[in-house]
């Protein structure tokens, strides 16, 4: 089972839901994955020991201008404007590039080589109380998260759990859909404010338009009003938890500890957060979405 | 000699098109017989790469030197590879910056005066502290 | 060379610091300032805009966004040999009774798949991915945007945004184009930060919010974009706070204010307001008027 926790607005306390969850079902054997490669903090909670390593590459291509008579086929194919031709020279711009391999494909010299340019890194070990944690982090500059976020999906450093989390980044763009791609269920942490409203409508179109049966968690409840669940009640999307503002709260999540550990009385909620995602999945899975039949999978 | 200045509109006075990558058209002037063309910029409308693509297309058509305001590192790149010359104008009127070309009165663009803005590389990595 | 219009952008990292509320307090000071300073805005966070929330802005024009293209198959003339699929790195080519299908979610637009196809059964068609608008607000225009939620190309909307904005600052002569930046530090934020005069970090004192703002330093710090930064909720992790400034020191970063925890933030949110202008005594506005002194030194000092 796959829980992809996602928001939509930064900052409402994804993180913080994901970890506390792992944390609290860490008696089974369980997999945590920081999806959010631009600014990965997971490992602030859960403490990992990152033993495993592996570079992020994006397969770039280099002609070789021997060989290359500069047709201009490889410019014509490219999508991205990432080669052009130029005074006989095909030119490559790798930040441009998306590492699709259609040049070297196309190339009628075979001219085009692969190589891999180093976008990111994957990490991974383990984390306190046995969970398995892996997380991708972009390097600065690049701008593509995307490929980073898929080679961790598909990485499997460790032998499969039964129950995987992802940490999803914020907003409703290519990252997010990357990294709830393959979920079962997706869990939207939100603030009961507008911007929390706003933002949570959007994920929770995003979830519908993959397909995906989602939950809600609203946290720092009583600040701002009671649109969010206004909201939740007119679109059937069950909220399975709330989590009250408390200064002593944002004090210790400001201080990089989990919520279960300072506050050991919501273990047994986020427990029990678990157990209704799982009922929830469960009845979804019984359905063939209109999604999953468009695809035919 | 060829000459592409970016422009709004596809006449010879047309208001000047600030930007590169995504200008609306390019005037191509011939420098000696004062003859000119109206393109529409293929790139305008592009995803990314619509500095390189430009880029591209002017050397395609024969271009030998353009006027902009300024270039992108990837637009600049890909021009000093094709070699093609790049000078920056402010505003005005395309007929009057072709004028102002042939009277050696434009400034030649150099990647240090545009400030690191735009900058996509790295290239410009000096911040001004 | 931009006739004397400044760009800020407004970023964080970390997302949830402040952004957005920061950008529209700052439109407020700005057009409240003696004499007004005129702006345009842009709301570069394309994936969940929310700057609108607190500008509650007129929208005079919308327009459709045609982000990229995705691979569409004609099943008729597709024959299942999976040459398309072979050569999809992108996971987006399914089988589905003898025909292969295009997951337009997936399909990153490279047409890889196009050129591969014997029966050149595969076309690539353009795609409307969301909408930006020309809105008129209280403090000034503002460009923003809403990206369909699951589609790509924020980078892209990014950019058009921030040209409208800045193409009609020229236009009008306006005196700066204030952009709220998206969090992350990928390619939103660096078409945000592109062509900023200067970036404002809105830092927040946790663990995390420290991590993620040495990120998005790096970022600006790499694309030679000036930038000072901020403390948001600087109280709530006095040690965080103390890092911070220590960091800055370091760095040479000017460090342009502290802004406590105030609830009189979400009430103006909730008013629909930015925080200066509903509660114009609250400690957060009268740190918000201190960052914003700062803000109007530097970009004086600037050069164009």
């Amino acid at each position: 089972m796959i829980i992809a926790v996602a928001s939509g607005k930064g900052g409402t306390g994804k993180t913080t839901v994901a970890a506390s969850l792992a944390l609290a079902i860490s008696a089974a054997p369980i997999t945590f994955l920081d999806c959010d490669v631009e600014a990965p903090n997971a490992h602030l909670y859960l403490e990992p020991e990152l033993m495993l390593h592996k570079d992020v590459g994006l397969l770039i291509p280099k002609v070789d201008q021997q060989l290359c008579t500069a047709c201009g086929r490889c410019a014509e194919v490219c999508q991205y404007h990432a080669i052009v031709v130029l005074a006989e020279k095909a030119l490559v711009f790798p930040e441009l590039c998306h590492g699709c391999g259609s040049c070297t494909l196309n190339c009628p010299e075979d001219a085009i080589r692969e190589v891999p340019k180093v976008v990111g890194e994957l990490e991974a070990g383990p984390a306190v109380s046995g969970i398995n944690f892996a997380r991708g982090t972009l390097n600065v500059s690049e701008p593509m998260a995307a490929p980073v976020i898929r080679q961790l999906k598909n990485w499997q450093p460790f032998p499969e759990s039964a129950i995987v989390i992802r940490d999803v980044p914020p907003g409703t763009s290519c990252p997010v859909v990357e990294s709830i791609l393959g979920a079962d269920f997706v869990l939207l942490v939100t603030e009961p404010t507008p911007f929390g409203l706003h933002d949570l409508r959007l994920a929770a179109q995003l979830a519908r338009s993959l397909g995906l049966p989602a939950g809600v968690v609203v946290n720092r409840d009583g600040i701002g009003d009671s649109r969010v669940d206004e909201f939740c009640r007119k679109a059937g999307l069950p909220v399975l938890m709330r989590i009250p503002m408390e200064r002593r709260i944002a004090e210790c999540l400001a201080r990089g500890r989990p919520l279960v550990k300072s506050y050991p009385e919501y273990l047994p909620r986020f427990q029990e957060l678990y157990t209704r995602i799982q009922s929830l999945a469960a009845a979804n899975g019984s359905e063939v979405t209109l999604a999953q039949i468009e695809l035919g999978s | 000699m060829k000459l592409a200045i970016s422009a709004v509109e596809p006449i010879i006075n047309a208001p000047f098109d600030a930007r590169f990558g995504r200008c609306a058209y390019f005037i191509f002037v011939d420098a000696e017989t004062h003859a000119w063309k109206a393109s529409p910029n293929p790139a305008l409308t592009s995803g990314g790469g619509a500095g390189t693509q430009a880029a591209q297309f002017i050397a395609g058509q024969g271009a030998q030197a353009v006027v902009s305001s300024s270039f992108g590192p990837n637009a600049y790149e890909a021009l000093v590879a094709a070699g093609i010359k790049m000078y920056s104008a402010r505003a005005g009127l395309v007929e009057n910056i072709f004028e102002d070309f042939v009277s050696g009165e434009l400034e030649e663009f150099s990647p240090s005066s545009d400030s690191g803005k735009n900058a996509r590389h790295g290239r410009h990595k000096g911040a001004r502290r | 060379m931009n006739n004397g219009i400044k760009q800020l952008v407004i970023l964080s990292g970390k997302g949830g610091t402040g952004k957005t509320c920061v950008t529209a307090a700052l439109a407020h000071l700005a057009s409240a300032n003696n004499p007004p300073v005129s702006i345009v805005l842009a709301d570069a966070d394309v994936d969940a805009a929310n700057l609108e929330l607190l500008l509650r802005p007129r929208v005079l024009e919308s327009q459709d966004f045609q982000g990229g293209q995705a691979a569409r198959i004609n099943e008729d003339d597709c024959l299942g040999c999976g040459d398309c699929a072979a050569v999809c790195r992108f996971e987006a080519l399914k089988i589905n009774n003898g025909t292969y299908r295009v997951d337009p979610i997936a399909c990153d637009g490279c047409a890889a798949c196009v050129f591969q196809c014997p029966e050149e059964a595969i076309v690539m068609r353009e795609q409307i991915v969301g909408q930006w608008f020309r809105s008129d607000s209280r403090y000034g225009p503002l460009f923003h945007a809403a990206l369909h939620p699951a589609q790509d190309n924020s980078g892209k909307l990014v950019t058009l945004v921030k040209q409208h904005a800045r193409l009609l600052a020229m236009d009008e002569n306006r005196h700066l184009v204030l952009v709220d930046g998206p969090p992350g530090i990928g390619c939103p934020v660096i078409s945000a930060a592109s062509g900023a005069d200067l970036a404002l970090i809105v830092a927040e004192p946790s663990t995390a919010g420290v991590h993620d703002m040495r990120r998005v330093l790096a970022t600006t710090g790499h694309f030679g974009v000036p930038s000072l930064v901020c403390i948001n909720k600087a109280n709530i992790h006095p040690a965080g706070t103390i890092e911070i400034e220590a960091y800055c020191r370091q760095h040479g970063i000017r460090l342009a204010g502290r802004i406590p925890f105030d609830t009189g933030v979400i009430e103006a949110m909730v008013q629909g307001e930015p925080v200066t202008a509903y509660r114009p005594d609250s400690p957060a506005s009268r740190a918000l008027l201190a960052v914003w002194a700062q803000l109007k030194n530097v970009l004086q000092e600037e050069p164009v």
